[in-house]
């Protein structure tokens, strides 16, 4: 065996295809990789196994009918596609939202937000071997969906933002359940850490490993904890003013080298201040309203169809035709579990957008990943990807 | 973002360095856009990434919008972002759909912003768009054999024909 082992066979490079259908890739990612022994040279991501054709399907579609479809781009953090999307909208018509709405939306952002990274921290660590922190993690994220669905009646893709606030009030009972949630959920995630921290395995397979400095990854256009696990403390809801988040006391939690330890540290960090914000959020909501009252826009109560004549007519022009928008553009950009989520609305005057694009941050930070497996392990690379978190969902729309 | 008047400052400054290059300026939902030539939208670009005081380094999305019936039809967009002073700036790249089978052309801003990679592919497989100078122009997420630029506002919904016929095969 040994003479074979010339430098020529070392040397040559193996093209591997990986996916689309492959438990690793985390969705219908297909890589083509090419390996010199268990080394990454180079690789390519190829994507568009679930393009639908939202973006052109959102064309036909009156604004308000648009709103179930965008959710179902990036399926693990629907309630930031809706606000992305309802918040363009509520630009384009100008638009003021009630603080209870704000309060709200905020309240079920934060919450996806941790079922976003408890999906990730679940599945990345089952790929580095870690089989029991899916099931712990799945067992939070199960109440986060009860409370999902105790709330709007779907536990995903629930449909409750609209344009102008929410569809309903919180029903009784919710807060104290939320309540005792995000009381519990800090002590869950010190004990994720608990298990993966000082984990052997887990540190050698993530400590440095997968670094991309900051510079190149801000060249990139690469955003959320990926960014931020670099150094960067970069994150739109301290930076942009939308919802209640500038009246929130939370922190940015940053890495310092940049390897895929830093990026699981960054997003459990996050859930930890995701709480935080749900806490204050709930503290702060007032009773009031809970969806702008302004009938060009919004449906009115049920209650007023049965007396009020004008209302009827609303009703009836809201959901046969929708409303209509002025012409004009806009771009409402907002921090999603994985980076910078953007929204572009282009009206044309019907009641139907003329153009609905979605800057998708799954679609963008992918493109970082040749940089970060580039020179590991073949083993390292699918540990990177699952760092990489992309929901292909959203990669191809 | 820049106000009206802080835009009108950023035009001049733009019109001294290269002459004609913004056309227009629309300052919309309270969002600062530039319309530029199509020709000089890289010295544009390079201008606001480099400038001192500008710094718009960080292209947060590039993407293309179909405004037919109007001319010029298809506008590039690209939203610029300037992370120090946390600002947003729309540029704006109108293009002229070219008779016949041919396709509208515009630089491509890939050695400036190389997150514009994929961006620009996405924007050639739905909108036809070629990026000179892109290392890759290539289909991203449609099949490479497709034919069609199917987010242009004159490709029907609905124009995608079903190639699963068993059904109508056999029962239809």
């Amino acid at each position: 065996m040994a003479e074979l082992l010339t430098d020529d066979l070392a040397t040559e490079i193996m093209t591997v295809n990986i996916g689309p259908h492959h438990p690793a890739t985390h969705g219908v990612l297909r890589l083509i990789v090419d390996l010199e022994g268990e080394v990454v040279r180079d690789l390519k991501p190829v994507i568009g196994y679930v393009h639908t054709g939202i973006e052109k399907s959102c064309e036909d579609k009156s604004y308000w009918k648009v709103i179930p479809f965008v959710e179902r781009m990036d399926y693990v953090s629907y309630f930031f596609q809706m606000e992305a999307y309802c918040g363009a909208v509520e630009r384009l018509v100008g638009l003021e939202i009630p603080p209870r709405a704000k309060y709200l939306r905020t309240i079920f952002l934060e919450l996806n937000r941790i079922h976003s990274h408890l999906v990730w921290l679940g599945t990345t660590a089952l790929d580095l071997g870690a089989i029991s922190m899916l099931w712990y993690c799945f067992r939070e994220r199960d109440r986060i969906l009860d409370l999902f669905e105790m709330a709007t009646g779907q536990r995903m893709h629930t449909r409750y933002f609209q344009v102008g606030g929410v569809i309903e009030d919180i029903p009784l009972g919710f807060e104290a359940k939320l309540r005792e949630f995000i009381a519990e959920m800090p002590v869950r995630v010190a004990q994720y850490q608990a298990l993966l921290d000082r984990n052997e395995v887990f540190l050698q397979r993530t400590k440095g490993v997968g670094i991309v400095s900051r510079e190149r990854l801000l060249e990139l256009g690469v955003t959320g904890p990926l960014l931020r696990a670099a150094g960067e403390p970069w994150d739109l809801r301290k930076t942009f003013d939308y919802l209640a988040y500038p009246e929130m006391d939370f922190q940015i939690p940053v890495g310092t080298v940049g390897d895929n330890y830093d990026r699981y540290r960054v997003r459990v960090a996050e859930m930890v201040e995701s709480t935080r914000i749900v806490e204050q959020a709930l503290d702060l909501m007032e009773e009031g309203p809970f969806i702008a009252d302004d009938r060009k826009y919004v449906l009115p109560p049920r209650s007023e169809l049965s007396t009020s004549m004008e209302s009827l007519i609303h009703h009836f022009k809201l959901v046969t035709e929708g409303f209509r928008v002025d012409p004009g553009e806009v771009y409402y950009a907002i921090e999603s579990p994985r980076g910078e989520l953007g929204c572009f609305v282009l009206a044309d005057g019907s009641s139907k957008p003329s153009r609905v694009h979605f800057r998708d941050p799954s679609f963008v930070n992918l493109q970082a990943f040749r940089d970060m497996a580039f020179g590991t392990y073949i083993a390292d690379m699918i540990c990177s990807l699952g760092m990489l978190d992309p929901i292909l969902g959203g990669v191809d729309r | 973002m820049p106000d009206a008047p802080g835009l009108e400052l950023i035009r001049g400054e733009i019109e001294r360095d290269c002459p004609g290059a913004v056309l227009a300026t629309s300052f919309d939902r309270a969002q600062p856009a530039l319309v530029v030539d199509a020709e000089q939208i890289l010295a544009v670009l390079t201008w606001l990434r480099d400038t001192p005081g500008q710094h718009y380094r960080f292209l947060s999305s590039l993407h293309v919008a179909d405004y037919l019936p109007a001319t010029p039809r298809f506008g590039v967009h690209y939203e610029l972002l300037n992370r120090d002073r946390v600002e947003r700036i729309r540029v704006k790249a109108m293009l002229a759909d070219p008779a016949g089978d041919a396709l509208p052309e515009i630089d491509s801003c890939v050695e400036l912003f190389p997150t514009a990679e994929f961006q620009e592919r996405e924007a050639f497989d739905f909108f036809g768009i070629v990026f000179r100078g892109h290392p890759d122009m290539t289909r991203i997420l449609l099949p490479d054999d497709y034919v069609g630029w199917p987010q242009r506002r004159d490709f029907p919904i609905g124009g995608e024909p079903v190639t699963f016929t068993y059904n109508e095969r056999n029962y239809g």
